[in-house]
């Protein structure tokens, strides 16, 4: 018995959500008194014996180039073998993009249930209880494993990481690693901005911005913040940003500690992928803006007149003039 | 070319959430119905674009799911799919739903099987890669642009922070997003052409599912917008750094 955590990993280095997913699966581990292990797969330049800092006692790495870029079918394969090896009776993953494509096949593999978009610890005081977001962050639903294993994959910006002193064993993993029948041909990575999925602190503009050409004032403020940008939905539909950005209902759906809201409505399926934010900011020029009815803080005003206003005075605070 | 398209039925992205029998069960009372979005605008519209490039593609639908879906599969029908399959069974847990799925898609030697990313109701994102993975197939998530050449695709998905392009020889499994095509809206000759294109309904086989809803929650409401003047807008930074602390 133990708990397993896929550390996810990018260009040799472990995810934040990754982290946070370690920490949990330790929680795991203490409430349920067992161990919790990790397995990275790929070529990593992290000091993994660190991994021991967030409660993991031991890290298996499978290091291979082949593994440097996430094929379902071969990951679940070594993962799902490492779970056995190991006796993992629970198993995490963040759910981003990979743990989404990897976690519903190991579900079938392991005949183990999986709760996708987990955002709290489990209740295992009766049975095996986890709560998730449901309805687009509407709503949770407490979903009751049956399974003897279990997989959570826990939603980015949901869980704190927290350190504490401690060095993890690491060991090599002896994996067979299958050919992957999906071959990549070309990655294609925005360099030096923080991916939104990942990001504490989000600054997003709306229609109320008027064009493209007066996007400094989104991007200028999430520079000073090192923040990643967003936007609304039509924002995207007309070009002015890239779809990537576009968060709501039908887009990402994020949960950062910030969320800076400039000329956005705040229409229910804008809402539905921000509303889990922690703090939510809204600058609109009308008082009737639905968004106000979801935001922690608002100024009723001209973003044109407003914003510049704003980022002078952040300047400031960071010591910037 | 065969292709399947998953089809699920959710509640209109301005339904009002709510919950009863003691927070057991989504409250459908007055609930709009639609095609799940995802499942719709880019599976369903583009397996139809793959259709009218090559006239022998046929595009079977699939849902899991009782008689009241019939509508929506209905409209799906409109908008292009030859025919139905609806399996019926209720069930929120997504490998049962996915093992229904693939019991059909094994059945019918698919090329090509379509899912949307994710429904906006359950947000599980995981009736693809399971379908996938009990078919023994490549499972590509996430897919923003799909191409055929031949008996291979090539597929454009979104990964962390940016992009990735895959090639793979088909049978595969695509989960789809915003950018494989754009939303159609049926026209008459299509709402008149579903009455009569086939809807089989046939009956589950027996899966044990794997999990269970023991009860929903409303999140706690907001305690209310704090509003700081435009006139004073450095108020909002001070804030926003000493007391929410996010700065
Ligand atoms: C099925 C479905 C799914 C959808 N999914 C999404 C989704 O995922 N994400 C999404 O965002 N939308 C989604 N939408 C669209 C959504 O309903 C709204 O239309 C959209 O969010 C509006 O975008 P907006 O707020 O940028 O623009 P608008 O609604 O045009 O709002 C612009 C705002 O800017 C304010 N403004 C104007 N000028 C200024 C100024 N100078 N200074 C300050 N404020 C100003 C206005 O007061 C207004 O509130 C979906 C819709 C449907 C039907």
């Amino acid at each position: 018995m133990s708990v397993l955590i896929f550390l996810d990993q990018a260009d040799g280095h472990i995810k934040k959500s990754a982290f946070e997913a370690a920490c949990y699966g330790a929680a795991i581990a203490k409430q349920t008194g067992t161990i919790a292990e990790a397995i990275v797969l790929g070529s990593i330049n992290d000091d993994l014996a660190a991994i021991g800092q967030y409660g993991i006692t031991k890290v298996h790495t499978v290091k291979n180039d082949a593994l440097n870029h996430v094929d379902a079918q071969v990951f679940t394969k070594i993962i799902a073998d490492a779970a056995t090896a190991t006796g993992a009776t629970v198993i995490i993953f963040s759910n981003n993009f990979n743990g989404k494509a990897i976690a519903p096949r190991l579900s079938v593999r392991l005949k183990a249930g999986l709760v996708s978009g987990a955002v709290a610890l489990p209740d295992t005081s009766n049975g095996f209880i986890v709560k998730k977001n449901v309805f687009s962050g509407k709503a949770f639903a407490n979903v009751a494993i049956n399974t003897a294993i279990k997989i959570i994959s826990l939603n980015p910006n949901s869980f704190s990481v927290v350190t504490t002193i401690g060095t993890a064993e690491v060991a090599a993993f002896a994996a067979n690693v299958d050919a992957a029948k999906v071959t990549v041909t070309n990655t294609n990575k925005v360099v030096g901005e923080v991916p939104l999925s990942e990001a504490e602190i989000v600054i997003s503009g709306g229609r109320g911005l008027k064009g493209p050409e007066n996007w400094s004032l989104v991007t200028d403020l999430a520079k000073l913040l090192g923040a990643a940008t967003a936007c609304s939905r039509p924002v995207a539909d007309i070009g002015w940003r890239p779809h990537h950005e576009h968060v709501g209902q039908t887009g990402l759906a994020i949960a950062p500690n910030l969320y800076f809201a400039i000329g956005i409505s705040g229409a229910i399926q804008h809402l539905a992928g921000v509303n889990r934010s922690k703090t939510i900011v809204v600058i609109n020029k009308d008082p009737e803006a639905p968004f106000f009815k979801a935001a922690d803080y608002g100024i009723v005003g001209d973003a044109f007149e407003v914003m510049p206003k704003i980022i002078e005075a952040v300047k400031k605070m960071k010591g910037l003039i | 070319m065969k292709i399947l398209v998953c089809i699920s039925k959710t509640p209109d992205t301005t339904a009002k959430i709510a919950f009863a029998d003691n927070n057991t069960k989504f409250a459908a009372d007055g609930v709009q119905w639609i095609i799940n979005p995802y499942d719709e605008w880019y599976a369903l519209v583009r397996a139809i674009e793959l259709k009218e490039a090559d006239a022998a593609t046929v595009i079977h639908l699939v849902t899991v799911g009782l008689a009241d879906c019939d509508p929506i599969i209905r409209k799906a029908l409109a908008l292009g799919g030859d025919e139905a399959i609806r399996i019926n069974a209720d069930s929120h847990d997504s490998y049962y739903i996915a093992s229904q799925i693939a019991n059909v898609a094994k059945e019918g030697n698919y090329e090509l099987v379509f899912t949307g990313k994710e429904t906006i109701d359950y947000n599980g994102s995981s009736i693809g890669g399971m379908v996938a993975e009990l078919l023994d197939l490549p499972y590509v998530s996430l897919a923003t642009k799909f191409t055929l050449t031949g008996t291979s695709a090539e597929i454009i998905r979104e990964i962390e922070g940016g992009e990735e392009t895959d090639t793979v020889q088909l049978s595969v499994v695509v989960s789809c997003q915003k950018g494989m095509a754009e939303q159609r809206i049926p026209n008459m000759k299509g709402i008149m052409g579903a009455r009569s294109k086939p809807l089989k309904v046939v009956e589950p086989s027996a899966v044990d599912a794997f999990t269970a809803i023991a009860s929903f929650d409303l999140p706690p409401a907001k305690a209310g917008v704090k509003l700081v003047s435009p006139d004073n807008p450095e108020e909002l930074v001070r804030l926003l750094h000493e007391e929410a602390k996010v700065i």
